[in-house]
Order: structure tokens, then sequence, then C-alpha cells
């Protein structure tokens, strides 16, 4: 079953690369620029990293990529139209040209990256497989969890690897198979289960919607590398070098102390790469800005800043510690505060 | 006779008795089960009406997010908290359709009956002038929620909620109509060529299910396409809707056409009648008047099915209320979204079902 849906997938792509290949003509930054807006694939509701709030405005830390990109290409933040996708349609829709890049918690992996021609361009979240306890168990290491049920989703790569997890550490566990998020979150805190697994950010937004949160912890351990970040098409390296390098303005902004509301005042700070980045300085002596050489206005990094924040502003705007989701920067953190978050340098 | 007689007269005691406590057992039975409606309709009324927070709490504060609704102040004491609906309704109703510009789809909603008026009942002063502004009613319509033209564009991609489900529901099944009679005649026709392309279109489309032909309409159709004709998804979706709903109509209306004797077609023909015109006066008003409830069955079901394309990325009611469900401001409001969906479908499909008995009586003739 497996092989024949990816060899189905695997086909479609196929036809959508040749077509897509065939009929392109333009860049897509052209494409997008002459459209007037960016087309950004979103998740169809993900609390804190892409969802509609109730005005209708879409909000995540996924959608602010999208929000970042448009101000770097248009110097307007909500330049940008949301098109739903689920993990289902996802990578079709990119292929077929319908949107212009996808950010959606997206794991990359060398499948996607390279069988289904999509190029990821960075990382917005490093995620991974967690597990929650509620607090009374007592437990605080996942080391400590033999003989526990757990609540796992069936046919996930979650369920792989909490066998292969238990296995390596010669413990045993009593699966309790549920089907959707939401009937997890209904067998764990009817108390069927003793721990409930998926990707730690989907724990943490699960237990922000329970009657006490604060009864309930994710323990330390994180099982697998679920590396989340936007994606574009194969084949316009233009493109997603464009979409790279805003994601990384926000992580060297954070870096750099730049934050949406300081922005103006860092045009007169004394350090290159700030100048650089808020393109007050020029490359060498040719008079041009580095926008240029991504084909942007110069000011495409402040526009970014200004308008979308660092990426500390999103993080914390949207899942960080004093949202109801109530993430903690750990892997996210930048490089020097103990994080693996690091954007290559601007120069 | 006696003076009892009066009492045990009674129609209504008589009907109880005979009915309701004809023996011991069934006298019980009568009692367990009114408690058991009571019981569950008292909860259910509390909780949707009596104890539910509308716009404010208990305590009178305005409800603006899921921490203000009284049944997360003191768990267990109080009903549903249906803020989540009103401040959300602009999406419910409309999607991401702009404020300002809502009247548009107010008046599209508006103007609805008075383009179904004139199909829907035949003895109606003016009927001719409705049926005329029937017609117009899809390019009016399309003109109001698209705009162009003077108003502003408001592409389809921002259209959301309940106007997303009627859209593709209402107009799948208008334009589905038509095209399934052709299908219906054409598969009994004596043409061949005819007969087999649409035995094949009718079995193809009924052999797959629905989610199949969305996924082939949103995501194979565009990679035949050369770069830069995108039919429209929400177009997409209508497309493989209409095809959907024809062949399944197609089917309920063939059921009718072979019920009509062949006497019938014979007797046409003898008048000197054409295969149109016998078709035309004779055949079809006996063999859609057979085929209105399994007709109305096709519409029902297919109205329900517009929400399987949330899958393809369009928020049609039912995909407006997930994404409010999982909005962290109102998490675990599950049941009130649900619930007000139901209760919208419901609402629709039971009067499909209800037109459909008025006009099975309305063209019911004895000598049939």
């Amino acid at each position: 079953m497996t092989k024949i849906k990816s060899l189905f997938i695997s086909l479609v792509l196929t036809l959508g690369v040749s077509t897509a290949i065939a009929g392109s003509h333009g860049s897509t930054l052209d494409i997008v620029k002459e459209r007037g807006k960016l087309m950004c694939g979103s998740n169809t509701g993900l609390a804190g990293f892409g969802n509609p709030n109730d005005a209708g405005v879409w909000e995540g830390i996924d959608v602010d990529v999208c929000r970042a990109v448009a101000a770097a290409v248009f110097g307007d933040a909500n330049a940008v139209e949301f098109v739903p996708t689920t993990s289902k349609v996802r990578f079709t829709v990119l292929q077929s040209g319908e949107i212009d890049m996808l950010s959606r918690n997206t794991t990359w992996t060398l499948q996607r990256d390279v069988e289904l021609g999509l190029e990821f361009v960075g990382v917005n979240y490093y995620d991974g497989q967690g597990f929650m306890v509620r607090k009374d168990l007592g437990v605080s290491s996942a080391t400590e969890l033999d003989g526990a049920s757990v609540c796992i989703q069936v046919g996930t790569t979650t369920e792989m690897n909490l066998a292969d997890y238990f296995k390596a550490n010669d413990m045993s566990y009593e699966p309790i198979p549920v089907e959707t998020n939401s009937e997890a979150d209904a067998a764990y805190l009817a108390g069927r289960c003793d721990i409930y697994t998926t990707d730690a950010s989907g724990l943490y937004a699960s237990r922000a919607g329970y009657p006490d949160p604060s009864a309930h912890m994710v323990l330390p351990e994180i099982i697998s590398k679920e590396p989340l970040g936007p994606s574009v098409r194969h084949g316009d390296s233009e493109w997603a070098d464009i979409v790279r390098w805003s994601l990384n303005a926000m992580i060297i902004a954070e870096e750099k102390g730049i934050t949406s509301d300081n922005v103006d005042e860092m045009k007169n700070s004394k350090d290159p790469e700030t100048l650089r980045l808020l393109g007050v300085s020029k490359v060498g002596d040719t008079g041009a800005g580095y926008g240029a050489w991504l084909g942007l206005d110069d000011d495409w990094a402040y526009n970014i800043i200004k308008q979308v924040g660092n990426y500390s502003e999103s993080f914390e705007k949207h899942i960080g510690v004093n949202t109801p989701i109530n993430i903690a920067r750990g892997l996210n953190a930048l490089y020097k505060d103990g994080g693996i978050l690091y954007a290559p340098p601007f120069r | 006779m006696s003076s009892s007689i009066s009492f045990t007269h009674n129609k209504y005691y008589s009907w109880c008795r005979n009915n309701l406590f004809s023996s011991w057992i069934n006298g019980i039975i009568t009692i367990l089960s009114i408690y058991f409606i009571y019981e569950v309709s008292s909860f259910f009324l509390n909780w949707t009406i009596f104890e539910a927070d509308f716009v404010n709490n208990f305590r009178g504060e305005k409800i603006t997010d899921r921490t203000f609704c009284s049944k997360n102040i003191e768990p267990g004491q109080h009903g549903a908290c249906w803020a989540i609906i009103i401040v959300r309704f602009h999406q419910f109703i409309y999607g991401f359709y702009p404020v300002e510009e809502a009247w548009r789809v107010n008046l599209v909603y508006g103007l609805l009956p008075f383009a179904l008026v004139g199909i829907f009942f035949d003895n109606l002063p003016f009927r001719k002038y409705f049926i005329y502004f029937t017609f117009l009613f899809p390019f009016i319509g399309y003109f109001l929620l698209y705009g162009g033209a003077g108003l502003d564009v408001v592409g389809t991609s921002k259209w959301g909620g309940l106007l997303v489900t009627l859209f593709l529901g209402v107009t799948g099944i208008l334009l589905a109509f038509p095209l399934s009679i052709i299908l219906a005649l054409g598969r009994r026709s004596k043409m061949p060529v005819i007969k087999t392309i649409c035995i094949i279109f009718i079995e193809f489309i009924r052999g797959v299910p629905l989610i199949t032909l969305l996924f082939t309409a949103n995501v194979m159709l565009p990679l035949f396409l050369p770069e830069g004709v995108r039919p429209d998804n929400l177009l997409r979706a209508l497309v493989a809707v209409t095809l959907f709903q024809s062949a399944y109509m197609a089917e309920a209306i063939r059921g009718g056409l072979q019920a009509i004797p062949k006497g019938q077609l014979e007797a046409a023909q003898s008048l000197g009648l054409t295969y149109w015109q016998s078709t035309r006066k004779i055949i079809l008003p006996q063999a859609l008047k057979i085929s209105i409830p399994p007709i109305v069955n096709t519409c029902i079901g297919l109205f329900k099915d517009t929400s399987l394309v949330l899958i393809i990325g369009l928020f049609d009611l039912l995909g407006v209320g997930r994404a409010a469900v999982a909005d962290i401001d109102w998490a675990k409001l599950h049941y009130e979204v649900y619930v007000f969906i139901s209760l919208v479908f419901f609402i629709f499909c039971f009067g499909m079902s209800r037109y459909s008995l008025y006009l099975e009586k309305k063209l019911k003739t004895d000598n049939s």
C-alpha cells in the first residue's frame, strides 16, 4: 500500500516537475511581483504555527515567515494570500505552482528534499517527539517510564519512534492506539494512558487547551529529529535564496538585538553587519546595496524587521512562554544562548 | 350508561391506555422512556440554552476568549459557551470575506429565495418574471460575490464558511440537474456511441469516491494545464461536485424512466409525436415525479458531502469550525462548534426533505 502510494505521489510530482519546467516562463520572483502578492501555503489551522484569528487574520510563526518574504519583496507584510493546505496536498500544491512557498510545520527529510523535488531553505522550528505526563505521576525523565501505557496515534512515524526508543532502552510499554489529536487528548485526560506522545510542539499546544495545564509536564527527552522549515520548488535558486535569507534576516536580527521597535535607531549603529543588514552600507564602492544581490530593494531586511519582527519576537508572540502554548526556546534558542539556531553571516 | 363512560371515552385517555399502558410491561417501559427522554432533553436544553453563555459570562463580563467562559471559571456548573460562535460569526457565515463588503453576500442570500420560488411553486402570480430572474440569478450572484465593474474584486480564496457550503451545494445541484437528465436519457438511448459514453461517464464517476474526484480536480488538473492557466480552486471543486452529483442524479432519474410503462411512449408515438416531444411532454414529467425521493436523497447527501472540500484546503463551514477549535484562544470548545455546525446542516437538509414531501403531495395524481 505504502509503495503504491509513494509510486503514485512520485508519478504525480514527476508530471508536475516536467510540466512546470516545460511551461515555465519567468522567474518566481517576476511572477510574484507581477501578481502583486505572495501565495503562501499554510496550515489549515494549528495554534501558534498558522491559524486564522477571530478577525480572520492568519497568525503564527510559520505564517510570519511568509509575511517576512512579502515584506522583503513588496515592503508590505500583508501582501500575502494564504492557501490552507492539508498534509496530503501540500507538496502537489507547491509543485503545481499554485503557491510560491510552503510554510506549514513540514519536516525536512531526505525524501522530501530530493525525491519530491522540494528545496528546504532552512529551519524555523526544531521539533522532535516528546512525552507528556501528569505531574503527580512523579516522573522526571523518560527513562523511568518502564511499563507505562502510552497514547499513540496509529500509523505515524511517532509510533515507530516510540517502539525504537523503548526497545533501545530495554523498557516495555502498553500502547493505547488513538486516531486523532483530539481523541488522544480525551484518552489521556480520562486517564486511559499514563503518557501521551507526539511532536513536542503538538504536546504543548494540546496542554494549553487542558482544564489545568500546570498539572502536566513535557519530559525533557526528545526522541526524534523533526526540523520544520519553509520550502520552495526545485529549480529556481534565486527564489529559494530570497526565502532563505528572509528567514536568516529574522534570525540575524535577533542575534544583533534588532527588534521592530528599535530598528530605526539601529540604522545609526556602529556594527558593520547591522548596517549591512539594514541596507545602510553599500557593497564596496559600487553604490549598490546588498538587496541588489537578491533582486530586492536595499531596505528588504529593514522591512522584515520593522513589520514582522525578529525571530525571537515572532516566537514569543505566538508560542513563547508567555502565551498559552508556553514553549521554552530550548533547541530553538540562538547558538550563543545554548540552542542550535544559527544563521550564516550577512556579508 | 354509567358515569365512568364519559371519562373512559376521553380520547386522550383511551389512546394512552391502548398505546402506552396496554400491559404492565408496556407501562413500565413507557415510564422509563419518559424518564429517559426527560433526563436527556433537560440536560440538552440546560446545556444549550438555560445554563449557557452567549455574549457575557455569569459574572457579566464580555467573553473574548475561552478563559472567560463560565464553564472554565467554575468547571462542571455551566453549559455551552456560544461566544466562540458569536465572536467568529463573520467567519462562520462569510469566511475571510472583507467585513465592509459583507453586504454583497447578504444581498445574494436575500435574493436567493426570489430566485428559487419560481421553480419551487408553480401557482405564483407573475411566475414568468420570477423564472426570468432565476436564469439571471447565477450571473447577478457571481457578479455580486466576485466583484468587478465598480465593485471591489473579492477572490474566491477569501470565500468561506456557509458561503462556500451553499455555493457548492446549491450551484452543484442546480448545474447537475440538466446534465443528469441528459445522461439518464443518453444511457437509455438506442444510439450506441451516446449510450456508451453515458454509461462510461456514469459508472466511472460512481465508481470513485467524491474525495478522489476532488483530489483529481484540485491536484491533477493543474498539472496537465500549461503554466499560468490556473482554474480557480473553488471552481475546480465545483466542477468535481457537479460531475459527481450529475452521475448520481442521472441514475435516480433513470429509475424513474424505467418505471414508465412502454405503452406511454408507444401511445405518444402513435399520435405522431417526435422523440423529443414525447420525452418532454409525456415521459419526463412522469419520470421526474417518480424520481423526486431519490433525487432529493442524493441532493441531501451531496450537501453534506461538500464538507469534504476541507481536505483540498477550502474553508467551508466545517473547515472554519475546525480552525476555530484549533485557535488556542478557544481551544477545547469542540462541542459548541460541532453542535452549531450540525444544526446548520440539519436546517438545510430538513428543509430539502420537507420540500420534497410537499412536491410529492402536490404532484400526486390518483390515476398513477
